[in-house]
């Protein structure tokens, strides 16, 4: 039998770990529970960061905002801020497990457990999204590029907790787009994902591109070389085209159950075009609504 | 260690490891053998239950995560008069085949209908989608859900 404890705040949690140091964390147990069960993580005790108000809650400050670690996916899709401003991650969220896997798991767990594959991560990447840390001594921020090491690896260091992600919403003119491969719509690990975030000047070039792709490297992959090629260029089924086949050479996908590597680099480039469909989307909306042809499209 | 809880509307005092999965408490320590275990690892839905009004897996939970909380399981659901509108709604669509995703499937169905008591059939499915039924027979129970809200609609 292995004690678990659930500190009801920060002061519990630092004396929680003083009696236990070599404690393991969890906050929903969604993947917790999973490894336990395959023998694959052992420790000398839980603590679970469930009860933990310090951790939990969605505020906006001067712009920015702050989702504790502790808050649900199902918080997270009901809450206006999220639907209103963070739509992208709302978008991926949506996709993410099931109702009850979103009840229970958070988007803490979601980020610590670096899962290449990890449904919140695209977003919360191209939204170039800090996470901030907590330990008896202090705080510190890092971006979330820098905070994930590699597949199930983070630099959180022994006795320090991730205690929220702080996020700046872009701006309104901002076009923005996630979307997750899988096998299946519910309960599915993605086979790819990308979120992509850009914005069109008013001749209709690439001014703004944040791309990410999931499920094709060990952890998340962004790629400037990418970026770099697209911005100036007009956004024509021409520049994705090359572009894609860039995006082929820079994921670094494996074969495993889902899908073979071949069909994950392909899916990988193809996703890119969506970037064409969806800005023709929003301008044909916009002329629709507005009746006027603006942004106009290269 | 020793919890307290509510279950089905009893106060439940147990000494229990505080690491013993919640669905083996259910069944094996308070004989509560309605809940489910099919796949153990969150991805079928069978051993559903309600913890404070919120549908989870009991695979996923752990005792000392009980303690102060109110569970529901399905045997929770039918009462004194009988049983509950969507086990009703269950047996007359013939929403059961084997039964053994029944139990999970009817408490992912009651959160569903506390929080969006008129669903329309897609919302359903989306409810409902973290469930799964090895016979397949996912038209039925979508028919026996919807026609659960159209009665909760007449008697509220």
């Amino acid at each position: 039998m292995k004690n678990v404890w659930l500190p009801q705040n920060l002061t519990q949690l630092w004396a929680c770990l003083d009696n236990e140091p070599d404690a393991r964390f969890f906050a929903g147990g969604t993947d917790l529970l999973v490894q336990m069960r395959s023998r694959k993580v052992e420790a000398a005790a839980w603590i679970g960061l469930e009860k933990i108000n310090e951790i939990k809650g969605i505020d906006e400050d001067k712009g920015s905002i702050r989702i504790g670690a502790c808050v649900t996916h199902a918080q997270l899709l009901r809450h206006p801020l999220i639907a209103g401003k963070l739509s992208l991650l709302h978008k991926a969220i949506a996709t993410l497990g099931s109702p009850p896997i979103r009840t229970m798991g958070t988007i803490g767990g979601n980020i610590c457990t670096a899962s290449p594959a990890g449904d919140t991560l695209p977003p919360l990447y191209v939204l170039q999204a800090e996470v901030e840390i907590f330990s008896f001594k202090g705080t510190q921020r890092l971006p979330i590029r820098d905070f994930i090491s590699g597949p199930g690896r983070t630099k959180l260091q022994q006795g320090e907790i991730l205690a929220a992600i702080h996020i700046k919403p872009s701006s309104g003119t901002d076009l923005h787009h996630f979307e997750k491969v899988g096998q299946r719509k519910s309960m599915c690990c993605a086979i790819a994902s990308f979120a992509a975030l850009w914005s069109l000047s008013s001749s209709g070039r690439i001014e703004k591109a944040r791309l990410a792709w999931g499920s094709v490297g060990p952890t998340i992959v962004m790629d400037q070389d990418i970026e770099g090629f697209l911005i100036g260029k007009k956004l024509t089924r021409e520049t994705l085209d090359r572009a894609a086949q860039l995006v082929e050479q820079r994921v670094a996908p494996i074969d495993d159950v889902r899908a073979s590597a071949d069909y994950r680099r392909k899916v990988s480039g193809h996703l890119l075009l969506r970037l064409l469909h969806f800005t023709q989307g929003c301008a044909r909306r916009h002329i629709r609504d507005k009746g006027v042809a603006d942004p106009p499209i290269g | 260690m020793k919890i307290q809880f509510i279950l089905n509307g009893e106060e439940i005092h147990l000494d229990v490891a505080a690491d013993r999965r919640v669905v083996d408490l259910l069944r094996e320590d308070l004989g509560f053998t309605g809940t489910k275990e099919g796949c153990g690892a969150g991805e079928c839905g069978a051993c559903s239950i309600l913890v404070n009004g919120e549908h989870r897996l009991s695979c996923l939970m752990v005792a000392a995560q009980l303690a102060g909380a109110e569970i529901v399981t399905i045997e929770g659901l039918s009462g004194e008069k009988g049983f509950h509108p969507l086990q009703e709604a269950f047996i007359r669509e013939g929403a059961v085949q084997c039964g053994f995703c029944t139990p999970g499937m009817i408490i992912a169905a009651e959160a569903l209908l506390k929080s969006n008591p008129n669903p329309t059939r897609e919302e359903i499915r989306s409810g409902l989608s973290g469930n799964l039924c090895r016979c397949t027979g996912y038209q039925k129970i979508v028919d026996a859900v919807s026609e659960a809200s159209r009665i909760g609609k007449k008697t509220t």
